[in-house]
């Protein structure tokens, strides 16, 4: 065999804390390994060239890579194996940039040690990896939206025009989202009304669009190719063909609540029409505060309908469907300023947010004013945003245009009104802003440098009291203002909770949804065929948020033009060799992918969803799941366990969809943590099994980790439940064998818990330290009878 | 003319002095003046708590030192629940006294009184006064 190595030292991000030569020098004399190299940047060109000609001149047959996280840079050298005619599985990663140079910078001769270590590792395995290909999917051409704002709206009409079958799901009775709301859009003023209504009046026209309003997602399952989606979708009452929008089942509707839609400053009846450019253009029935769906509690509405339009006896329906691709543009929402007390909203009448002034503008042109707001002015910015106080401390980038753009409207409406813009920064980042930010001082409107700090009401005049430090002037302000305007953030989407459990996607920090890649990846998620669109990644305006749509619908059709896709084939498999036909496996596959045939197990492959939790389960060794054999994960351990010398060692099993993708977050995110621990990489937790656990202990690890998804997030609910049996089997064992059980635990965890996951590996570090090494006699008993050990004797 | 600030190493070893006593990241305080604006003793300050925080990071240690506004801070800590970046600036001022009282600078110098009144002084109080204006 002829292993070629390479270490990398990424442009520094490496080299700076791990010493390469001592890495190199440490390699020479593995046994396998035809030659090791480093180069400064191994995923350039020119790096890529270099392994591509030494696999042709050398006749290399498998090559392993120090460098960056495989969940980087893996795909770059897979599609480079392919092109030199390899298998892609030949080809194995040592993560060590994620996994030393960027945890363990405070120490580079452990760093450098760990490096050592971990290619060790990576050639261990790769050793044992074999020539398998990768094996495909079909995909179709149809596409859910979740979200009609005009993200989804933007998305649906694009995909729609490529040909693509899309649904279009809206929670609301209406499409149009937050937009439909807004008078006009910075910097060019246009109408946002008159813009948006033509767009959302092609959607229902558009014969690859099936639009889904007041529908809500109740159920997710399957994957890219071959996704289930459950609808529920509530009955409006009112037959949107027949209506004809004329109003008069309104003015009968004795019930008057607020309108949200107008920010709460106007009201609206039990039937309403949700916005002047509402689509599906028809009066909807909400059921929260109607009377009752019953001639006899009032039934005015129907009686007064001349279009017949009413019907009370609908009922929520649910409607099933099957996809190919996700698209997610469940947009934002606006911080309550009523959790900053300190500005009186909601309490002091004249203090108002940034979108009841946008209905008031709206109104006025109108000439029907919702709310006088008289001459002096002032907006705070930053309320919701910026401000670790409540756990938002990220910029919501619109509120600084939004509040220039109401100024310019108000001095334009009245010239002789006097505005102030209370601001720590001006953030007028965008084409044509800066200029507006301009137009706004040349009109007159006054900028002063400073958060308000708290407003007080007058109680005999109601006029509002700022109170505010001028920070460029050094000087107090305690003025009297007809109107303060809040200028609040924006924040996820209430459903975005629940929507990221279902499609099992992670959020960032800031609870907004998580993208692939901050850089090359922004609408992509980690779940292949899931794409984003607009503020449910983050604040954006309304151009950044139609660009983004467009290009998740563009991601979107580049992967169902394929009409195939490709996965990693992991998947279980069968040695007839080995299995005595018990069927032990059969039963315990959650997704009836064994069956017998004949005298031996067989995998069904199209069912096998790589999870390992049946190999458990073989008594005879005879189950094994390719890319995580029991031979490489064995290789794996006995690297990092044996020879360890005076220091204590702890081995981590993390699973591939979360425990190692937090690794990788957390070299990101560069937090240290102890660097005698060991990362393997496993498809699930419940692919470690009792006997690896077993080996483990026996070759000298003094404690082991097993971190592994959350069920309700995870792709594999049963493993959880899994991993527990076998733990509990192995806690016994060491019991017995008089060894202390802290040494082994498990756990799930979450991709953005950061301190914990260092936390953890720390703990169990000193636990280590503190329990010492396990004594040579009692190691040498743990592979004693293991097999009665585990399956108790039964099977024997 | 308008005055200039001398970005030195010694103002810099300033900035890294009051952060390590304070404990608080001073350079990370975006000058919003939310504290100046929340300060219940602002109108008896002559430098606003926002300003303190930038001479601060500018290493302006004479002009701190000779401030007011460090000794008139009541700890309410009304800044400190309002600051956005979650600064705590009653440590900050609290930083700054200490600096200011390890001086140990006497202001009353025994040796120039004038004998008449070292005569007539109870030492009480002279003990008391050498105590007040240290600092």
């Amino acid at each position: 065999m002829r292993i070629g190595v390479y270490v990398c030292h990424c442009g520094g991000n490496i080299s700076e804390v791990v010493n390469i030569d001592e890495v190199l020098n440490s390699l020479k004399n593995e046994h396998d390994v035809a030659f090791v190299k480093d180069h400064e940047h191994l995923c350039s060109k020119e790096g890529q060239e270099i392994i591509f000609n030494d696999i042709q001149e050398y006749k290399l047959d498998k090559i392993t890579i120090a460098a960056c996280s495989p969940q980087f840079q893996g795909p770059t050298f897979k599609t480079l194996m392919e092109r030199a005619g390899l298998s892609p599985y030949l080809m194995e990663m040592a993560n060590i940039r994620e996994q030393s140079a960027w945890v363990h910078y405070d120490d580079h001769k452990k760093a450098t040690d760990k490096a050592k270590e971990l290619t060790k590792m990576a050639i261990a395995k790769v050793r044992y990896n074999e020539p398998l290909s990768k094996y495909s999917i079909d995909i179709g051409k149809r596409t859910l939206i979740i979200g009609a704002g005009i993200a989804g709206i933007q998305a649906a009409l694009d995909l729609a025009d490529s040909g693509i079958k899309v649904y279009l799901v809206e929670k609301d009775p209406s499409i149009g989202g937050h937009m439909a709301q807004l008078s006009r859009t910075f910097p060019t003023e246009d109408c946002s009304a008159c813009i948006l209504s033509p767009k959302m009046a092609d959607v229902p026209e558009n014969p690859n669009i099936e639009l889904l309003t007041y529908g809500e997602i109740k159920d997710v399952s399957g994957y890219l190719g071959n996704f289930h989606i459950t609808v529920n979708r509530k009955p409006t009452y009112v037959d949107a063909e027949k209506c004809t929008a004329c109003g008069d089942c309104a003015d009968v509707c004795p019930v008057e609540l607020l309108n949200e839609y107008d920010g709460n400053l106007a009201t609206r009846k039990a039937i309403y029409l949700p916005t002047k450019i509402a689509v599906p253009h028809s009066y909807v029935l909400d059921t929260e505060h109607c009377l009752g769906l019953n001639p006899l509690a009032c039934g005015k509405c129907q009686e007064v309908c001349k279009a017949d339009a009413i019907n009370y006896d609908l009922y929520e329906e649910e409607i099933e469907f099957d996809v190919d691709t996700i698209i997610v543009a469940t947009g934002f929402e606006l911080f309550d300023a009523k959790e900053k007390p300190e500005y009186g909203f909601g309490k002091f009448k004249n203090v108002i947010d940034g979108m009841q002034m946008e209905r008031i503008i709206v109104s006025s042109a109108e000439g029907n004013p919702l709310k006088d707001i008289g001459k002096k002015i002032a907006y705070i910015q930053c309320i919701g945003s910026r401000d670790k106080q409540i756990g938002r401390p990220y910029c919501s980038r619109i509120c600084c245009m939004y509040a220039i753009k109401q100024a310019n409207l108000l001095k334009k409406g009245m010239p002789d009104r006097d505005i102030y813009i209370f601001y720590i920064d001006i953030r007028a980042f965008g084409k044509g802003f800066e200029e507006y930010y301009n137009t706004a001082q040349e009109n007159g409107v006054k900028f002063i440098r400073g958060k308000v700090a708290e407003l007080m009401e007058n109680p005999d005049t109601g006029k509002i009291i700022v109170k505010a430090e001028d920070t460029l002037n050094r000087q107090m302000i305690e003025t009297e203002f007809d109107t303060v305007v809040l200028s609040v953030g924006i924040g996820p989407s209430k459903t975005t909770e629940n929507i990221s459990n279902m499609l099992k996607l992670a959020r960032s920090s800031d609870g907004f949804l998580q993208e692939a890649h901050p850089k090359f990846k922004p609408v992509d998620t980690l779940v292949p065929g899931i794409f984003l669109a607009g503020t449910i990644q983050g604040p954006k305006d309304i151009p950044d948020t139609v660009s983004q749509a467009s290009g998740s619908a563009a991601r979107a059709i580049r992967l169902m033009n394929q009409g195939e896709y490709f996965f990693d084939p992991l998947l279980a498999f069968v040695d007839e060799e080995k299995c005595d036909g018990c069927g032990l496996c059969v039963d315990h596959c959650p997704y009836n992918a064994i069956s017998m045939a004949g005298k031996t197990a067989e995998v069904n492959t199209a069912f096998c969803s790589g999870c390992g939790s049946c190999i458990s389960y073989c008594p005879k060794d005879a189950l094994d799941l390719h890319l995580y054999t029991n031979k490489q994960l064995l290789e794996q351990i006995k690297e990092a366990v044996i020879n360890k010398g005076d220091e204590p060692r702890v081995l981590v099993f993390a699973d591939d969809m979360t425990a190692y993708r937090l690794a990788d977050n957390v070299g990101n995110a560069k937090g240290i943590y102890s660097p005698y621990s060991r990362i393997i990489k496993v498809p699930s937790s419940c692919r470690v099994t009792p006997k690896l656990l077993l080996q483990a202990f026996h070759y000298g690890a003094d404690s082991v980790l097993i971190l592994g998804t959350e069920t309700k997030s995870s792709p594999y609910p049963h493993c959880q439940e899994e991993i527990e049996r076998s733990v509990k089997i192995v806690h016994n064992i060491l019991k017995e064998n008089e060894i202390s059980d802290k040494r082994l635990f498990n756990t799930t965890i979450v991709t953005v818990m950061i301190k914990k996951f260092s936390g953890i590996i720390n703990t169990y570090t000193d636990l280590a330290k503190t329990l010492g090494p396990i004594p040579l006699e009692k190691r040498e008993k743990l592979l004693k009878d293991l097999g009665k050990k585990i399956f108790g004797g039964s099977h024997e | 003319m308008s005055k200039m600030i001398d970005l030195s190493k010694e103002a810099d070893e300033f900035l890294k002095k009051i952060e390590e006593l304070s404990g608080e990241k001073i350079t990370s305080c975006i000058q919003c003046g939310i504290c100046s604006g929340s300060c219940p003793m602002i109108n008896e300050m002559d430098l606003t708590p926002a300003q303190i925080m930038l001479m601060t990071l500018l290493g302006q240690k004479e002009e701190l030192l000779k401030s007011k506004s460090i000794w008139i801070c009541a700890s309410c800590y009304t800044c400190t629940v309002r600051c956005p970046r979650e600064l705590d600036l009653s440590k900050v001022a609290e930083a700054l006294r200490q600096v200011k009282l390890r001086l140990s600078i006497d202001r009353i110098d025994i040796n120039k009184m004038d004998k008449a009144d070292l005569e007539e002084l109870p030492p009480i109080a002279l003990v008391s006064a050498f105590r007040k204006f240290t600092g």
